[in-house]
């Protein structure tokens, strides 16, 4: 390690003031911090030992927590595409296609937000933020893998400029950077993000004859306007390819069409474990909002108009990507609500919108994106009530 | 009626290098010093002795022209050999050698039956002339008290929670009749009630017969031990109050003053931390030379001296002098170095109080730490939420109380309760921050846009 840290401080001159590359200087500390923890010590006042984390640190915990969902991703990927063209396939094969698909995403979005980022540390003078390891894991993982690379890149610099760096940067952003990206999509080039063609792969080759390429969402949704039982027509969907595709078991476990991250209730949960277990993740906004979402579904079954509202609460927790939105996008620190007490009606308003949009609104068939994003709207105003209410206490404590 | 107050938030900093409970023999200390800069908010520090004045403990040698009742006075007998001064002359050290033999001031001494038949007046004029006031801190701001006010109440912590911190019933053994002459005085002082915090995990204490306080025994990590936060449990501070807190060192002080006459100086600080070779007590004086202490006497060479505790310490030369207030040196390695992928890299040797990717500390809660001054990271915008509100077991929102006085924003600080803290308060919250803000900078800032506002 001496080799590279000679490297670094001979090199470091260049970059620093007075330097050839002096603008460039961020570009080189982003490089160094990301070799060599700095040497820095703290102040003469204050403080003399410091915990051991740092952001960095807490980013790639969330990463990590992330690969469960893109392994089983690039596997699904390929199963699903394997199924739909009705050709057996190895393990190995069905993984190396997904691969083929889901990795240029990966490098895209991650190319694509480095660069913002890398610009705007050089021009507006600041360190490169940690943030984007995570925007730019989570942006592939809530789009199908049939995405064009260009609207990747496009959604990706869209977001990190308009939801992030307008407002500062890292720790300032008003809404969550990947599900504005998602939103950009969703909005701009509708065709590629929804509809029943987009969540299966098929390349050049013709699909088996009866296959439906629809979600679970839209499944129960028609299931509803045509007026027959939603679990008996999930179990039944897409029986040309595969028995019980949209089982509850199978929708749990996420071999079913969607976005490569999201399918999986299973991966997500192994990935809620891990943001719990280190903390990073408030576990009061998971469980407020699951407990949001399973309520509001109950109580849709309880007035239940439609067949769509009388499915089953418990099905809505594994079907779309509910769970991948609470656990990776709602709980980001930023955007999400500040206070403790306001986590928790921040989590319950997500699950129950989310069901709301769900069930009630015919144009929106996932409704977790568009709640999490109004609630990260909304976060603030719920912090502003819970830190009222402590400075209300404090003067009333005065008066007495 | 005391309470039993048990605090749940909060987190320990265990680190290797506890003071053993015996007094170390030590070369006795030749040069001791009074530093300005230990009285946060002194404004204009004048100095009333030369270089080469003779002194005796006891002898006026510096007041604050901003509250020039006060006087701040020699803590032995000696020679004024150095008044230092850094940039634009501002005033560092006066620098006092020591006599062998220590020669006191002679004043008047009080009986029980005096202090209790001398007037308010008297007793504040003698206290402020005699070098026992600065141990009165007021709250809100954390200042030397300004004699002419009557504080609400008067608040003594007798124990303390901070990293390696000296144990008090070793520190102040077999001193509870001057602990209780001190008391008598401050009775007078206030209207209200002298509150007396005590460890609700030793009961023995020395203070624990104390008459005319009203005890409360507090449990829990740090900052438990914290005057602010027991404060906060018992009769939190509003807008427009003033209280008092004293150390239980300038209670005694003050009582030893009354009984005998003199100012006495004298103290026993703790030898702690992981780079010193005898983790002791030395008996000394205020203010005293810490050469003596350090030099043959570490275990490495790259150190960091730390007048105070780990948390809210000063870094201080090797020959260096320890604060006034301070009954602790600590010593730890100095942190500049470069580690390879150190911010991913797991690890049980560094403590943390997360416990994300690599962070292992959690696995042994009972172990104890070598830490270093490293910052172990940069400087971001904050993004982790919940962690200051788990490590301050106050009704306070930390966070927003920060960003209010970053903002400058003083209706705000007001609202979120800048009356209730200083720095030692949120001194956990700079330790466990993930974005590295320097804390108790920031809330000095903000209680100084208060106070001058």
């Amino acid at each position: 390690m001496k080799f590279l840290r000679d490297l670094l401080d001979k090199q470091k001159p260049l970059f620093q003031k007075g330097g050839k590359l002096e603008n460039l200087y961020y570009l080189y500390e982003a490089g160094e911090t990301f070799m060599f923890s700095p040497k820095h010590t703290t102040a003469p006042r204050g403080a003399q030992v410091k915990d051991a984390i740092d952001l960095k640190r807490m980013m790639i915990t969330v990463v990590i927590a992330m690969i469960p969902c893109l392994l089983f991703g690039i596997y699904n990927t390929g199963h699903m595409h394997y199924l739909a063209v009705g050709e057996a396939a190895s393990f190995g094969d069905k993984f190396i296609l997904g691969l083929t698909l889901v990795l240029p995403i990966v490098i895209v979005a991650y190319a694509a937000g480095g660069l913002v980022e890398a610009s705007f540390a050089v021009v507006r003078k600041h360190p490169i933020n940690e943030g984007f390891l995570v925007t730019g894991m989570l942006i592939p993982l809530v789009v199908p893998a049939t995405t064009p690379l260009w609207q990747v890149a496009l959604a990706t610099i869209f977001a990190v400029v308009i939801a992030k760096e307008v407002f500062g940067g890292t720790g300032m952003n008003i809404l969550n950077v990947a599900m504005t990206a998602r939103a950009f999509l969703y909005f701009a080039y509708p065709a590629q993000i929804s509809g029943d063609q987009v969540w299966t792969y098929l390349g050049d080759k013709t699909p088996v004859d009866g296959f439906s390429g629809a979600t679970a969402l839209s499944v129960a949704y028609q299931s509803g306007q045509e007026g027959v039982n939603v679990v008996s027509n999930l179990a039944s969907h897409n029986s040309a390819i595969v028995d019980n595709m949209f089982s509850f078991a199978n929708m749990f476990f996420g071999f079913i069409p969607g976005s490569i991250g999201e399918t999986s209730t299973l991966m997500v949960l192994l990935g809620a474990a891990i943001l719990l277990f280190t903390g990073v993740a408030s576990w009061k906004i998971m469980v407020s909002a699951f407990g949001g979402a399973y309520i509001m579904a109950a109580v849709m079954q309880l007035l239940a108009v439609n067949e769509y509202m009388a499915m089953p609460a418990h099905y809505h927790l594994v079907m779309g990507g509910i769970a991948f939105g609470i656990v990776f996008m709602a709980t980001d620190p930023v955007s999400a609500a500040q206070t403790e007490s306001g986590k928790w009606i921040y989590g319950l308003l997500i699950g129950v919108l989310t069901i709301i949009i769900r069930v009630t609104n015919p144009a929106y068939p996932e409704g977790i994106m568009l709640a999490v994003l109004f609630m990260n709207v909304f976060a603030p105003l719920i912090d502003h009530y819970v830190v009222k209410a402590n400075k209300k206490r404090r003067l009333q404590r005065a008066t007495v | 009626m005391s309470k039993q107050i048990k605090l749940k938030k909060g987190f320990d900093i265990r680190l290797v290098g506890k003071a053993e409970k015996k007094i170390g023999d030590f070369q006795s200390v030749k040069t001791f010093a009074i530093k300005p800069t230990d009285f946060i908010g002194m404004q204009r520090p004048k100095v009333i002795v030369k270089e080469g004045d003779t002194v005796k403990a006891g002898s006026p040698i510096l007041f604050d022209k901003k509250l020039e009742k006060v006087q701040y006075v020699a803590p032995v007998s000696g020679e004024i050999v150095e008044i230092k001064r850094g940039e634009k002359r501002a005033l560092l050290e006066i620098k006092i050698l020591a006599d062998s033999e220590i020669n006191f001031e002679d004043f008047e001494k009080y009986t029980d039956a005096d202090i209790a038949a001398a007037s308010r007046e008297k007793l504040v004029d003698h206290m402020t002339a005699t070098g026992v006031w600065p141990q009165i801190i007021q709250r809100p701001y954390g200042v030397v008290a300004n004699p002419e006010d009557e504080p609400k109440n008067i608040f003594i912590s007798g124990f303390d929670t901070h990293p390696l911190a000296p144990d008090y019933d070793f520190l102040f053994k077999g001193q509870a009749n001057y602990f209780q002459a001190g008391i008598n005085v401050l009775k007078k002082l206030t209207e209200g009630k002298i509150y007396l915090g005590l460890s609700g995990e030793s009961k023995s204490s020395e203070f624990a017969n104390i008459q005319g306080v009203e005890t409360n025994y507090f449990s829990g990590p740090h900052p438990s031990g914290n005057v602010g936060v027991q404060i906060h449990h018992i009769a939190p501070i509003n807008k427009g109050e003033t209280i008092w807190t004293l150390n239980p060192y300038g209670v005694v002080q003050i009582g030893k003053l009354f009984t005998n006459g003199q100012y006495d100086a004298s103290k026993l600080i703790a030898l702690t931390g992981s780079e010193i070779k005898t983790p002791v007590y030395a008996q000394t004086y205020i203010g005293s030379c810490v050469d003596s202490y350090v030099a043959g006497n570490t275990k490495t060479d790259n150190i960091r001296v730390i007048s105070g505790n780990v948390l809210t310490g000063e870094k201080i030369n090797r020959d260096g002098y320890l604060g006034f207030y301070d009954h602790q040196l600590t010593l730890i390695p100095e942190g500049d170095y470069y580690e390879f992928l150190g911010w991913m890299k797991p690890t049980t040797e560094k403590l943390s109080y997360h416990k994300a990717l690599g962070l292992l500390s959690f696995l042994n809660p009972k172990k104890e730490y070598v830490l270093d001054s490293n910052v172990r990271g940069e400087e971001r915008a904050f993004v982790q939420t919940g962690v200051f509100e788990s490590v301050t077991p106050m009704d306070i929102y930390p966070v927003y109380l920060l960003k209010a006085i970053m903002a400058e924003d003083f209706d705000e600080m007001e609202e979120l309760g800048i009356y209730e803290v200083i720095e030692e308060d949120l001194a956990l919250c700079e330790f466990v921050d993930v974005s590295k803000h320097p804390v108790q900078e920031i809330v000095r800032k903000g209680i100084e846009l208060i106070q001058f506002s």
